[in-house]
């Protein structure tokens, strides 16, 4: 098994009293994709943002390509900066209004000393072929652009960089359906070309069903469960995984809703319950789970859930 | 699409067009059309700095000059504005006083939004100054503008560029209070986080992605400072700590006035409009920017 080219071990990161991400594991191959879900406020993109090491992390450990990158220094992570790029949600703050778009699509190459001189311009202009924008885009300036433009030109300042791994924040969830389609598709193909990682953090299921090989399941600042994307899909083992699930929308007028409706509201995060996150709210839930929160633990086939009915008979006893 | 292709086709007829083409001027004129608060305020200003530039050429006579056998004359052929207690013509002040309140006014608009854009951008970025720099600030303020002029204006000689500094210094923490929110608000932008990644180093962060997005709002404010630093540097110069007597400048005009102003009241009258309506003419082009650069802001009041 190659190296994985992001791992991440036992982060945390707490803002004051609020525990955003309260420690969680996962790592990611080169070439695929690992869709990270869970409803807002579950700390999916507090998760992007410090693998990406926009802030300091409270505790844990985030290995990129090898190197624990959480508490290097700003100097030293530069030049390791261009492994790990991102693409945000919102394609009309993601652009700085003021530069055209050839100097936002040079700046990771400069940086990064990717190309000089004359070289800048033929790597633009190949960029933008790479995102099915025509050439002339290099002298627009962002506002002269579309939202599913603005978006492919955040792709394309993201493959500037020549990354390794892309972390997609809700990168399609502010578009609209067949706009959304076509960046999806657009994602996938640069994967098959480039060789890239992706970090897909998205609420919906549909998308992430379509893009991703295996799904992390988030709920409160912890990963409930995570597996391969069909085991996860047809076999959900964690409650909060089924009810989410459930949600999806049938396109089918005559199938029989089996939707699982959740009691109450998701606790705060400024002070979440003991034991297990979603006792809470959990159907099945017993006294163990009030008091032991579960470990991540592997239940088959690189499918790994954290409830206290998904593991052996001889620990429950 | 081609006369066959018409008839080919059962095309429904073209709609009718939802928002009428608006025709949209250009030049002068056009400009004026769409921001007359800007256009009034900037041909006022224009009016100003002419006068200021070419008073020498306007008919006038020395602004020194004493005539003790000519006093508190009323406007005249002679004297157009009139003629102060020294038999100084008002005329002649009115327009050399335009010189040390438009350089005043512009002057202190340049260097207040220097001063404060560095403390700003400092405060907004630098977390750990943050708290020390605005506290320093806040206790800046908490002294009104006039009275920390003043004070400055005490401890130094009586001088325009003296005037200029002490206005600047009090101008200042208003203008770095303003920029580090804009800073605040932008550094949490994505684009600002997708430069981090993509390996741009702080200071270049700073000067191509924070920068140019701060300069909207400081323009609007440095007119607003422009204007007030006329009216603080009228105050000063009324009140005998601003402008030396010796030069010529409509706080000095209006204070000379002052004790006659019951029976001769145009030695007032006259620099007070002057000051009066470039302070507008300031704030007009304030406005307009403020409208122009933000069309969120138009018209909301």
């Amino acid at each position: 098994m190659s190296q994985a080219i992001l791992e991440v071990r036992d982060l945390k990161k707490h803002f004051g009293a609020v525990r955003a991400v309260d420690g969680v594991s996962f790592a990611i191959d080169r070439g695929e994709t690992l869709a990270l879900v869970g409803e807002s406020g579950c700390g999916k993109s507090t998760v992007g943002k410090a693998a990406l090491r926009l802030f300091d992390v409270t505790a844990g450990e985030v290995i990129l390509d090898g190197t624990r990158i959480e508490a290097m220094g700003a100097g030293a992570l530069r030049p390791l900066r261009r492994k790990i790029q991102v693409v945000f949600q919102d394609p009309f703050s993601s652009l700085n209004p003021r530069l055209r778009v050839r100097d936002i699509l040079a700046e990771p190459i400069r940086n990064f000393g990717l190309a000089n001189g004359a070289d800048i311009e033929a790597r633009i202009a190949s960029l933008l072929d790479k995102v099915r924008l025509p050439r002339e885009a290099a002298g627009r300036w962002p506002h002269e652009f579309s939202g599913g433009q603005r978006q492919r030109i955040g792709i394309a300042r993201a493959l500037a960089a020549e990354p390794d791994l892309i972390i997609c924040d809700e990168a399609v969830s502010a578009l609209d359906v067949s706009v959304k389609a076509q960046i999806v598709n657009l994602l996938q193909d640069l994967q098959k070309e480039l060789g890239l990682a992706l970090l897909f953090i998205s609420h919906d299921l549909a998308i992430v069903e379509h893009i991703a090989h295996r799904v992390a399941v988030m709920y409160l600042g912890r990963i409930v469960e995570i597996a391969d994307k069909r085991v996860l899909f047809s076999t959900p083992q964690h409650p909060y995984t089924q009810a989410l699930l459930s949600a999806v929308p049938v396109p089918d007028p005559t199938a029989i809703s089996s939707r699982i409706i959740l009691q109450g509201d998701v606790p705060s995060p400024l002070a979440p319950p003991p034991g297990c996150h979603f006792h809470t709210r959990c159907p099945y839930a017993f006294d163990r789970c009030r008091s032991d929160a579960p470990d991540l633990r592997d239940i088959g086939g690189a499918h790994r859930a954290a409830c206290h009915l998904r593991q052996g008979p001889a620990e429950t006893a | 699409m081609s006369e066959s292709a018409d008839a080919r086709y059962a095309a429904a007829p073209a709609l009718p067009d939802i928002l009428p083409p608006v025709r949209v001027r250009t030049g002068a004129l056009g400009f004026a059309m769409r921001h007359p608060t800007m256009a009034i305020g900037l041909a006022i200003l224009a009016v100003m700095a002419f006068v200021a530039l070419f008073a020498p050429w306007l008919g006038t006579v020395d602004p020194t000059a004493l005539a003790p056998a000519k006093r508190t004359r009323a406007p005249s052929a002679e004297f157009w504005f009139g003629s102060d207690a020294f038999g100084r013509d008002i005329y002649s002040r009115v327009l050399y006083g335009a010189r040390v309140s438009l350089l005043v006014g512009f002057a202190v608009a340049a260097i207040a939004s220097a001063i404060g854009l560095a403390i700003g951008l400092v405060a907004g970025y630098v977390r750990w100054l943050d708290g020390v720099i605005m506290r320093v600030m806040d206790g800046l303020m908490s002294i009104p503008p006039i009275l920390l002029a003043v004070a400055l204006m005490a401890l130094t000689r009586a001088s325009v560029s003296n005037v200029v500094m002490a206005i600047s210094i009090a101008e200042a923490p208003r203008v770095a209070r303003l920029v580090r929110g804009v800073v605040l608000t932008l550094r949490e932008q994505p684009y600002v986080e997708a430069a981090i990644t993509t390996g741009t180093t702080t200071p270049r962060v700073i000067l191509r992605h924070i920068l140019p997005n701060t300069v909207a709002p400081l323009t609007v404010q440095a007119t607003y400072i422009c204007g007030s630093a006329m009216i603080v540097e009228s105050i000063l110069s009324f009140i005998g700590a601003g402008t030396p007597p010796i030069i010529p400048s409509w706080g000095n005009i209006m204070a000379d006035g002052r004790a006659l102003w019951q029976v001769k009241p145009y030695i007032i009258f006259f620099p007070a409009i002057f000051l009066s309506l470039t302070v507008l003419a300031v704030n007009l082009v304030g406005d307009g920017l403020r409208d122009a650069l933000d069309p969120r802001m138009v018209k909301r009041l």
